[in-house]
């Protein structure tokens, strides 16, 4: 079995007394150390088949099995647990927590280990010092520019070490060069820290720093071929 | 940072509207505690207790200011079960200034030691009593407090009577002093006798009655003849045992448990709803960064449990510094002479019950204004909460 495997999965959400289908019968397997790229048009399902990966939402209908757990079977405070332990979460507007320190909003997750104060700081700041932002611990948010937020975020979304980073839209809010830098950063995760990324995006060049890149349209995966070949 | 300081931070962030409910709180619980714990003097049988229970008390009907008939003392004496019976008459004096307030009444000294053994005076001061004709025995605190020595002429003044020639200060000879043996004895009794020729309206009233019965048991029956006696005539009176009967006294003046408790009851509807605005509101700025905190692994009961921890503190904090400052007021007023005559202070064991209960309301508060905060934030899915 696949790292990341969803078989036959079907997603529709109840509005009133319409149903909307947003994904049918979607079949898609990843292996670790995969970094996949999502596009797609807008509404076509991108973040709720990621919701469903990093364990946020529950499918209709078939089988999310995501590093060796199957989600469906889960309660929600086992998926709480689990998802504290697997899954890091970056999104378009960094939600970071405005009245913490950027230190603090990276130790945030630790809160959920058996780490003492000393060793959540000291974890805290090995994580800043990865994403070059060690400097900027004590700032908060709002003292911050969108591209240094989105590298506090990605602090936030390692720093528990999960095998699996979950992006949506990571550099939909950000200018050309602070894109990139983000972009350079979630590759050096992938390849030296071994993390599987899958990474939502409308930015084709974006698109093209993942290793692999998967099209959905109105909720069926297309294939659209490999971009480069991983060394 | 640990769950606590996270809490605690979630507090701070909104530091002006966090000081408001704060500040709310605060004034609430200084009100209770205050109000509070003298409404509870006030339901207490402090003066009469036990002692009380053979004795009964009539008044004028209608208001217990009012006077009533001098010759129902006899009248009543000759009832079954009646042993003796004494008057009472309300002087509203003071000493030199209005303000050095003394409770004083003017006494029928011959039976109202008999009617009153816990007003404990030595043979010679109440035969000196007795024999005097401008005689008036005090409270051996009240003595000590202004240096009075026996057989010293001091001047009483009245709010209510004047002598004859209309001057409204009196002159009487102190000619002993009586030991209290209970908290609240305070009275300074004058020679009925002299008060009744010298003052303006003239003889043949007194303020009410205290009736010693031989029989406890006997109370309501003999209560109850004694205001058919009178039903008809132009002084009706009412008769109840003492202690019921200090409750209707100081229910006349504008029934004061009540008016409290009506008070604190409005005070306390307001701050429930100041600070469940307050947590609603929080609860709505927060939606979307619970919906993080729970993606990033928090689970639900423990983020409604934080919810919840913080309604807590936002009205636990405050009330601590309430009851502590209601209690400080009320020691400083209690200790300050004037004051204490009007403003009973509360025993210790009723002031650490009330600051209990404060205590208890304000968790009771917090947990009532939490809830719904809290469960919201259990049951939220982080879908919608992202979706908000
Ligand atoms: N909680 C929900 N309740 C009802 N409908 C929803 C909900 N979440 C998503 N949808 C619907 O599902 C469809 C897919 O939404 P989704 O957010 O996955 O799209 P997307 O591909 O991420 O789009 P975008 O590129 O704009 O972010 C949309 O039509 C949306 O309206
Ligand atoms: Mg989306």
């Amino acid at each position: 079995m696949a790292f990341i495997e969803l078989n036959n999965v079907v997603k529709n959400y109840a509005k009133g007394s319409e149903v909307v289908h947003v994904l049918q019968d979607l079949n898609l397997s990843l292996e670790a150390g995969d970094f996949l790229a999502l596009m797609g048009p807008s509404g076509s399902g991108k973040s709720t088949l990621l919701n469903l990966i990093g364990g946020i939402d529950q499918p209709t209908a078939g089988r999310v099995v995501v590093a060796g757990s199957e989600l469906g079977s889960m309660s929600s405070s086992q998926l709480a647990k689990w998802r504290s332990e697997s899954i890091g979460f970056v999104f378009q507007f960094y939600n970071l927590l405005p009245f913490l320190t950027a230190q603090r909003n990276v130790e945030l997750p630790l809160l959920l280990t058996n780490l003492n104060g000393s060793q959540r700081k000291e974890n805290a700041m090995t994580a800043l010092r990865t994403v070059s932002l060690d400097d900027r611990a004590k700032h908060k948010p709002g003292e911050l520019s969108g591209g240094q937020q989105q590298r506090v975020a990605i602090a936030r979304a390692i720093v528990a070490d999960p095998q699996i980073l979950v992006c949506d839209e990571p550099t939909g809010d950000l200018d050309r060069q602070s894109a990139q830098e983000i972009l350079a950063l979630l590759e050096i995760l992938n390849e030296q820290f071994k993390k599987t990324i899958i990474m939502v995006t409308h930015d084709p060049l974006a698109a093209e720093h993942a290793k692999n890149i998967l099209h959905l349209d109105k909720g069926v995966l297309v294939e659209s071929g490999q971009t480069e070949v991983a060394t | 940072m640990t769950g606590v300081g996270f809490v605690w931070k979630n507090l701070y962030r909104k530091k002006t509207r966090t000081f408001l409910t704060f500040f709310c709180l605060f004034i609430a619980f200084l009100l209770y505690v205050a109000l509070g714990s003298i409404a509870v003097v006030f339901s207490l049988d402090t003066v009469s207790g036990e002692l009380g229970a053979n004795r009964l008390q009539t008044s004028a009907k209608y208001s217990m200011i009012d006077d009533i008939p001098k010759r129902y003392v006899d009248e009543i004496s000759q009832l079954d079960g009646v042993e003796l019976v004494t008057h009472m008459s309300w002087f509203g004096g003071y000493y030199q200034e209005p303000s050095n307030m003394l409770v004083t009444f003017p006494v029928d000294p011959s039976t109202f030691f008999r009617v009153y053994p816990e007003y404990e005076i030595s043979d010679e001061h109440l035969t000196a009593f007795l024999e005097t004709r401008r005689g008036m025995v005090a409270p051996i605190e009240t003595v000590e407090r202004y240096q009075w020595k026996v057989g010293d002429i001091i001047p009483i003044g009245s709010d209510i009577y004047a002598q004859k020639d209309g001057n409204y200060t009196w002159e009487f000879e102190l000619v002993g002093y009586y030991t209290p043996s209970q908290e609240g004895m305070s009275a300074v009794l004058l020679q009925f006798d002299y008060f009744e020729e010298a003052n303006a309206f003239g003889p043949g009233s007194v303020g009410w009655l205290a009736i010693q019965i031989a029989d406890p048991e006997l109370a309501p029956e003999l209560a109850q003849k004694i205001d058919s006696m009178y039903i008809n005539s132009s002084d009706p009176v009412r008769t109840a045992t003492e202690s019921e009967s200090n409750r209707q006294f100081l229910a006349q003046y504008g029934n004061i448990t009540l008016m409290m408790s009506g008070i604190l009851l409005a005070v306390f509807f307001t701050i429930l709803l100041v600070c469940a605005n307050t947590m609603a509101q929080a609860f709505r700025e927060r939606i979307a960064e619970l919906g993080v905190l729970k993606t990033i692994g928090f689970n639900d009961f423990r983020l409604g449990f934080w919810m919840l921890s913080e309604a807590i503190l936002l009205s636990v904090l405050p009330a601590i510094f309430g009851v502590v400052f209601g209690m400080g007021l009320l020691m400083a007023v209690g200790s300050s002479g004037a004051a204490a005559m009007f403003v009973p202070t509360p025993p210790m064991p009723v002031l650490l019950s009330t600051a209990a209960s404060s205590l208890a309301l304000a968790a009771g508060l917090g947990v009532l204004v939490g809830a719904i905060p809290a469960l919201s934030t259990t049951r939220m899915t982080i879908v919608d909460a992202m979706h908000a």
